[in-house]
């Protein structure tokens, strides 16, 4: 009996910590600049003001556009040849796929900053320095170490059986996985492309390095902007960051399950 | 070849070689470029600035050297210091909030589908976001000091992300002996714990390394300077807010990994040790305990990884330069970007890589092996 009131009130704190930071950000969000004060910052707004909204989604449009395309377009590409090299990596073993392997997973590990001067230097060479491009070929190339690890283990559970019959009735390399393969691998890239959006959407280093151009900036370097301003009311902020966070949130909420399962992947084996 | 049996394996290889050549050239060659910088004196040379083509002069390990010991880097040594002592604060803390949200949410409460989704959902935020959102809940006169008041005791006074206030102080010529008695320590007690379960040979490896370590710090160790002056390093106050925040955003997801390993626990292995008289503490602590022990090693070793590569979370939550809260990643960026002090970014970032790789090749390592033997 006393567990259980233990228990229960250890979840209410934990839930407490956890959603006190969003009754924050919407209530700041819904006051007029002129009532956020720092001694009633955790009243509920006297007016509830809308104008907050619509003044971040008008700044913020062209931002969560140029987010939408360089996210879409990123993840697409990142999934699609991360299904072709699991594929290959599981069902087509070469001598020394054992090495190549881990040298390529080893990818999603590094920090960044040690590649990013000779990166910074090889995009504005290729012509792509400011634009969206190039950021989006740094995600596709940095996304292939995780998305061909989810498709070699999730096409692992595939039996051989099936490949070898394909085989058999004479299908070649792209016929096995176009009759085969493919058709089977939608949860795996509802994992994937759930997994490679969130973490384009939410990344700033390559963003805020590569983008010079305000006009191509992706929403959270424009947000880490707004936010950094000193003269700026919370107001703003709050209402940029809810709009920031509304797209993978959304995503979580409708499709955890396969969120999780992607987030347990990162851990290499799960 | 066997493996050669016809065109389609060629195929196969030719169709993984693009992936292949990209992640060479982008990972590891562009790694062999920042650490061939590394070496230059690339931006340190006023003449570089303004020729189109600067001309790069080698100069071996002196960047490096500099970093760790030359009397203006001393931010780099204090911000290194900030790094480990929020690594450990960090992995500590979602270690046990963790640990301690899946054992409760394990025993099926009412409602677990909804507090799991609330503990995870921080997971799908970035952390620009969260950064955001906890700079202003830390404002000095308002946010979570603002919440004692709302029971009605006096408002919390503390400055949490503007705090100069410094504790746990040491002298930077000590981190060698320290080091040495804390990983001394540890052999010692994998070495004791190895010889108990009769593993003789391991035992005294780790016995012996143990013995050598403390022994240098002992007898050597007091004596080494690394500095020709004291510098006092500690753990920055203005931390504390940082780390409840990076806490608040990923202890959900350690929660979800010991979730998963407490679900793997089979069910009758737990009837039978309440059979035997087991009480629950002791059921957790004798037996499932030990079986999650993998799961956070595995944890230990995904968080610290992040905690190394923090960057936009601080960036966010006390802008890029500002010195108290600041890491190693960030101060690549601002001497590489800002100072454009090229060499010594490249020297940093590298630096950085080594740390990271420490700990996550062996472990990529056990991890692919173990899949081999399976």
């Amino acid at each position: 009996m006393i567990w259980r009131v233990v228990q229960y009130s250890i979840l209410a704190l934990a839930t407490l910590f956890f959603l006190l930071p969003v009754y924050l950000v919407v209530v700041t969000a819904l006051k007029e600049p002129a009532a956020i004060t720092l001694e009633s910052t955790w009243q509920l707004p006297r007016v509830w003001y809308w104008e907050s909204f619509a003044q971040a989604w008008s700044a913020f449009l062209p931002k969560l556009q140029n987010s939408f395309f360089l996210t879409v377009t990123a993840t697409l590409l990142s999934a699609m040849l991360g299904s072709i090299n699991g594929y290959v990596l599981s069902k087509w073993k070469f001598p020394g796929a054992n090495i190549i392997f881990p040298l390529m997973l080893f990818g999603m590990f590094i920090p960044y900053q040690a590649v990013l001067i000779p990166l910074f230097q090889f995009i504005r060479e290729i012509g792509l320095g400011g634009s969206l491009w190039g950021l989006i070929l740094v995600h596709v190339v940095y996304g292939l170490p995780i998305t061909t690890l989810i498709f070699r283990n999730y096409y692992a559970e595939i039996p051989d059986e099936l490949v070898e019959a394909s085989r058999i009735d004479g299908a070649g390399f792209w016929g096995i996985y176009r009759n085969v393969i493919f058709p089977l691998s939608i949860p795996g890239f509802v994992v994937v492309i759930i997994w490679q959006f969130t973490q384009i959407w939410n990344e700033f280093l390559f963003a805020v390095t590569l983008v010079s151009s305000p006009s191509s900036q992706p929403i959270t370097v424009a947000l880490a902007q707004l936010a950094g301003g000193e003269a700026v009311k919370w107001n703003l902020p709050m209402a940029g960051a809810l709009l920031a966070a509304l797209p993978t949130l959304l995503v979580y909420i409708l499709l955890g399950r396969y969120f999780i399962r992607g987030l347990l992947a990162g851990s290499v084996k799960g | 070849m066997k493996w050669l049996r016809n065109l389609d394996s060629l195929v196969a290889v030719l169709t993984l070689l693009p992936s292949v050549i990209l992640l060479a050239i982008f990972v590891y060659g562009f790694i062999g470029q920042t650490i061939q910088t590394s070496l230059t004196n690339w931006g340190k040379d006023p003449a570089q600035a303004l020729a189109i083509n600067p001309v790069l002069q080698f100069v071996g390990l002196e960047n490096y050297k500099e970093l760790f010991s030359g009397f203006i880097h001393g931010r780099f040594r204090q911000d290194l210091v900030n790094n480990i002592f929020f690594t450990v604060f960090f992995v500590g803390g979602c270690l046990l909030v963790g640990l301690s949200l899946a054992i409760i949410l394990d025993r099926g409460p009412k409602g677990e589908g909804f507090f799991r989704t609330v503990f995870l959902f921080p997971m799908s935020l970035s952390f620009i976001v969260t950064g955001t959102i906890w700079r202003w809940m830390l404002q000095p006169a308002g946010g979570v000091n603002q919440l004692p008041a709302a029971v009605g005791l006096p408002e919390g006074r503390f400055a949490w992300l503007t705090s100069r206030q410094q504790v746990l102080q040491f002298d930077w010529n000590h981190l060698p002996l320290f080091t040495a008695w804390l990983i001394g320590l540890i052999l010692l007690w994998i070495g004791i714990s190895a010889l108990r379960n009769a593993q003789v040979r391991r035992g005294w490896i780790a016995v012996g390394s143990a013995a050598l370590l403390i022994g240098w710090a002992i007898f050597i160790g007091p004596r080494v300077q690394l500095l020709p002056f004291p510098e006092i390093h500690g753990f920055n106050l203005a931390f504390i807010g940082i780390i409840i925040a990076a806490i608040w955003q990923m202890s959900g997801y350690t929660m979800a990994l010991y979730l998963a390993g407490l679900r793997g626990v089979p069910e009758e292995l737990r009837e039978a040790a309440r059979v035997d008289g087991a009480s629950e503490v002791q059921l957790y602590r004798r037996i499932i305990l030990p079986m999650l022990a993998p799961i956070t090693l595995s944890a230990m070793i995904i968080l610290g990884h992040i905690s190394l590569k923090i960057f936009d979370l601080i960036w966010a939550m006390t802008g890029v330069d500002n010195a108290p809260t600041e890491v190693p990643a960030l101060l690549m960026y601002v001497t590489t970007f800002r100072s454009n002090i090229i060499a010594d970014g490249a020297a940093i970032a590298t630096i950085l890589l080594l740390l990271v790789a420490l700990v996550i090749v062996p472990y990529l390592y056990s991890q692919l092996r173990s899949e081999v033997r399976r």
